[in-house]
């Protein structure tokens, strides 16, 4: 399934996600079930199978995360499920102090701290993720893949802890 | 998701949890991750002069599956030759921790962390 192809768009990194909102509503308003009420079981069950499909599609082209690996996958890197490692020492060592400045974090200001470089991290990955798939270097735009994963673990974690920090507060 | 009886003994007490210093010549360092999950495992060898190993540790941020797999090769590689530990698969350590499919990957990290370990160990000493 070709999410681009689905809503109209052309293959590529870069997307307005506004008009991808906009023909998101218009998609579902299209196939919503409510139009196919009084047509054949036939009928129904494809609109509702095109339904599901454009929640998909709208959910994986929405973040440019998910947007990303869905190209990637178009161009036969498959990474949605696989299970391999990462093996970049460098990295992972980065991201075990990471985890470590997590676990130090006690105030809402420091949460704050975190989220700025986070998020700074996360900017220059995208950038260099945005240059390989442009550059269709798709086997280091992977493992640019890969890390931001790692990024986003990062901060669901940090998600947590500051809900944790409101709970007691 | 229950988790095994043997997964929430090595969550609740893991083995060997620490660090060796890095740069000692006798110390491997593998370092690994698991995109899928954001797991990190660092495991460590003491490596004796007869190649044999020591002693082991971990540290390892990730899911209880995980802290268990990382925990129990600590344990299983100590008294094994670079060999015999570079042997140690996945699929012996999800049978062990009796591991349900969809944590097939914290063993498949815990086999690779092993490898790097070695790697890690051969370059030092090329």
């Amino acid at each position: 399934m070709n999410y681009f192809e689905l809503f109209d768009f052309p293959v590529s990194f870069d997307l307005d996600t506004g008009e991808l909102s906009r023909r998101y509503r218009l998609l579902q308003q299209q196939f919503h079930p409510d139009r196919f009420a009084s047509s054949g079981e036939r009928d129904k069950l494809n609109a509702l199978q095109k339904t599901s499909q454009i929640n998909d599609g709208f959910q994986t082209l929405k973040m440019p995360l998910s947007r990303a690996e869905h190209l990637l996958g178009l161009r036969g890197v498959e990474l949605a499920h696989e299970q391999r490692t990462l093996r970049d020492p460098e990295f992972l060592m980065k991201q075990m102090e990471l985890r470590e400045a997590l676990e130090t974090i006690e105030t809402p200001e420091a949460v704050l701290d975190m989220d700025v470089q986070l998020q700074a991290e996360i900017k220059t990955l995208m950038d260099v993720l945005h240059r390989e798939i442009t550059a269709n270097e798709d086997e280091s735009a992977a493992d640019t893949v890969r890390k931001l994963k790692f990024m986003h673990k990062l901060r669901d974690e940090l998600e947590r802890i500051e809900d944790s920090l409101m709970d007691s507060w | 998701m229950a988790y095994s009886e043997k997964v929430i003994d090595h969550y609740e007490n893991p083995r060997n949890v620490g660090a060796f210093d890095k740069n000692d010549p006798s110390i491997a360092t593998g370092m690994v991750g698991a995109p899928a999950c954001g797991d990190v495992m660092k495991l460590q060898l003491k490596i004796g002069e007869n190649g044999v190993i020591e002693d082991a540790k971990f540290k390892t941020y990730g899911c209880g599956s995980a802290i268990a797999s990382s925990s129990l090769i600590t344990e299983w590689v100590k008294g094994k030759t670079l060999d015999e530990a570079a042997s140690i698969k996945n699929t012996d350590i999800a049978q062990e921790l009796a591991l349900p499919p969809v944590k097939i990957h914290c063993s498949i990290l815990a086999e690779d962390a092993i490898k790097a370990a070695i790697e890690d160990y051969k370059k030092k000493h090329a």
